[in-house]
């Protein structure tokens, strides 16, 4: 099948019974789902279910052992997998920020770009600005990481992620490591890029936010995927016991 | 792919025996790589005042009946003080200089192939940083001088090979592996998540170890660095053992020169030790105050 035969109607992500074990720990016991381009899911789940592995293996910062997952197409289980085209097609924002602390919020934002796709750095410039505008940073753009708050930070490795242009947006518990007044700044940065049609996977504890967001809501616990559907029957009608326990410790 | 493997955090902690693991000495916590220099910055000012003294003083209280007074003892050494800096301790710089040069290059290179990736580029270096690490540097520079030709020929030219350049090339050998071991810890102590971040943004390993990882690491490395410097121009006397025309193998000449008099050894390699700490307390003063303001920025 050739790389690139993917069209909008198919999933942009697809993953089919991928199997992922870190020594003889099988953390993934074979999980399936399908996103379509456009579409916000989100996965929920108790602590150590594989909600992380699972996002991290979309864009290869974990291998996986079976199954298979693609991307706009391109198979990311397989040796030769171009890395830097994955990549670029997604972005990924973690729980602790992760931004270079010895650069700048915009050279954070450009130096991807500039470095690693070989952009000119004027329009780099011109789009990173544009970038910190978007998550509502301006004036910030010379402060170092060790300046800015944990919401600030955070939002800055959005912008960070979103100079690559990238297709689809991975969220690990980004939320997590923040103070609760500034939980609020960056869900609403999300929000507004899901509105923008950006394709978005969320592994959130923000229950009240995936409600509203998310189209698909997936219940991940011990490597499987327990249950999953839409916000409103997910929520209202969740069947499986496990599912029903788990949002009434949380809810 | 799974980069680092941290015991009990990224895996489960191994019990095993504990006999057979390896016996590890340093104590828990953090571990003081920079030891000797805050020994050195933090030698109080009546340290100094006492060497001066016993160097003063010791003509004075030994051979106070003989004709050799301690106007004598001063007058020799301050007839061999420029032939002995000059002739002598300017080597023992020239030495700590060049082999700290090399070592220093040495060691970035073994550093960063320590953290390599692939196994058999990783290994070897792991091995030989351990073996120069722990190996007594008098006999690495025996080997070493014994090693290297007296002489080498480029077609009908013969380059003698001086003492003091083998001498160079004995001491970078165990600076190479603690620089080497400077570079992997600064490396390692950079969060893992900067290694993920940049993986993310299409960053490749190297692009990532030269971009990210070493532009943040490297004022870490200076502090050791430095120490290292200093414990290096401290042994360089070693050389003297092998016939290294430096401080203390001319003070000794100088002795024998002056009928090797009793009363001239503790003036003699008093000043020794007095030029010694003369050159290397500031190095170990800013090594401090570097580590302090770089600790405090970090
Ligand atoms: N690098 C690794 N090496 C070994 N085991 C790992 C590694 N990363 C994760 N694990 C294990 O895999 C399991 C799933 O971890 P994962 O981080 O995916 O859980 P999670 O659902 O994201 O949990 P949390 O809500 O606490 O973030 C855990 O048991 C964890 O210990
Ligand atoms: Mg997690």
């Amino acid at each position: 099948m050739p790389q690139h035969a993917w069209t909008d109607d198919q999933p942009i992500v697809s993953i089919k019974d991928v199997h992922k074990s870190f020594g003889n720990l099988e953390v993934l016991k074979g999980i399936s789902m399908d996103v379509m381009k456009g579409e916000v899911i989100c996965i929920i789940g108790p602590s150590g279910s594989g909600k992380s592995t699972l996002i991290r293996c979309i864009n290869a910062l974990n291998d996986i052992q079976a199954g298979s997952i693609q991307v706009e197409g391109l198979e990311v289980n397989d040796k030769d997998l171009n890395k830097l085209e994955l990549r670029k097609k997604v972005g990924m924002v973690f729980q602790q920020y992760n931004l270079f602390p010895h650069k700048t919020a915009l050279e954070n934002i450009m130096m991807a770009p500039i470095k690693v796709l070989k952009e000119n750095p004027v329009e780099v410039e011109a789009r990173a600005r544009g970038l910190i505008t978007k998550v509502r940073l301006e004036g910030k753009e010379g402060a170092y990481p060790g300046e800015l708050s944990g919401g600030q930070q955070q939002r800055v490795a959005i912008a960070r992620s979103l100079a690559m242009n990238p297709d689809i947006m991975l969220f690990d518990e980004v939320t997590a490591a923040l103070d609760p007044e500034t939980v609020k700044e960056v869900l609403v940065t999300i929000q507004d890029l899901a509105e923008d049609g950006m394709t978005c996977m969320l592994v959130t504890h923000e229950m009240g936010f995936a409600k509203e967001i998310a189209d698909h809501i997936y219940f991940t616990d011990r490597g499987v995927i327990v249950e999953h559907g839409p916000p409103a029957t997910f929520f209202d009608k969740a069947e499986d016991p496990r599912t029903r326990e788990f949002l009434s410790q949380i809810l | 792919m799974d980069k680092k493997n941290i015991p009990g955090i990224s895996s489960k902690p191994s019990a095993g025996f504990a006999v057979l693991k390896p016996f590890n000495a340093k104590p828990a916590g953090e571990p003081e790589d920079l030891l000797f220099s805050r020994w050195l910055a933090s030698t109080p000012l009546w340290a100094w005042c006492l060497m001066v003294a016993i160097v003063i003083a010791w003509p004075l209280t030994s051979y106070a009946s003989s004709t050799y007074s301690i106007g004598d003892a001063f007058q020799a050494l301050w007839r061999w003080i420029p032939f002995i800096v000059t002739g002598g301790f300017l080597f023992n710089v020239i030495i700590s200089f060049f082999a700290m040069l090399i070592g220093t290059v040495l060691g970035i290179i073994l550093g960063l192939m320590q953290i390599s990736p692939a196994i058999y580029i990783r290994l070897p270096a792991q091995i030989i940083t351990q073996v120069f690490r722990n190996s007594p540097w008098l006999v690495l520079l025996f080997i070493v001088l014994l090693a290297l030709p007296y002489e080498i020929e480029f077609g009908d030219t013969i380059i003698r090979i001086p003492d003091w350049v083998k001498a160079v090339f004995g001491l970078c050998l165990p600076i190479m592996a603690n620089i080497a071991e400077v570079v992997r810890g600064a490396i390692n102590s950079v969060p893992n998540g900067q290694w993920e971040a940049a993986e993310s943004l299409a960053y490749t390993r190297q692009q990532t170890l030269w971009q990210i990882i070493l532009p943040q690491c490297f004022k870490r490395m200076i502090p050791p660095w430095m120490n290292w410097y200093a414990i290096l121009t401290m042994a360089t006397p070693l050389c003297s053992l092998l016939g290294v025309e430096e401080l203390i193998t001319l003070s000794r000449q100088a002795i024998e020169a002056e009928n090797n008099r009793p009363e001239l050894l503790v003036p003699f390699y008093g000043f020794a030790l007095l030029i010694f700490f003369a050159y290397c307390y500031p190095i170990a003063r800013a090594t401090i105050a570097l580590e302090r303001r770089f600790a405090v920025k970090l």
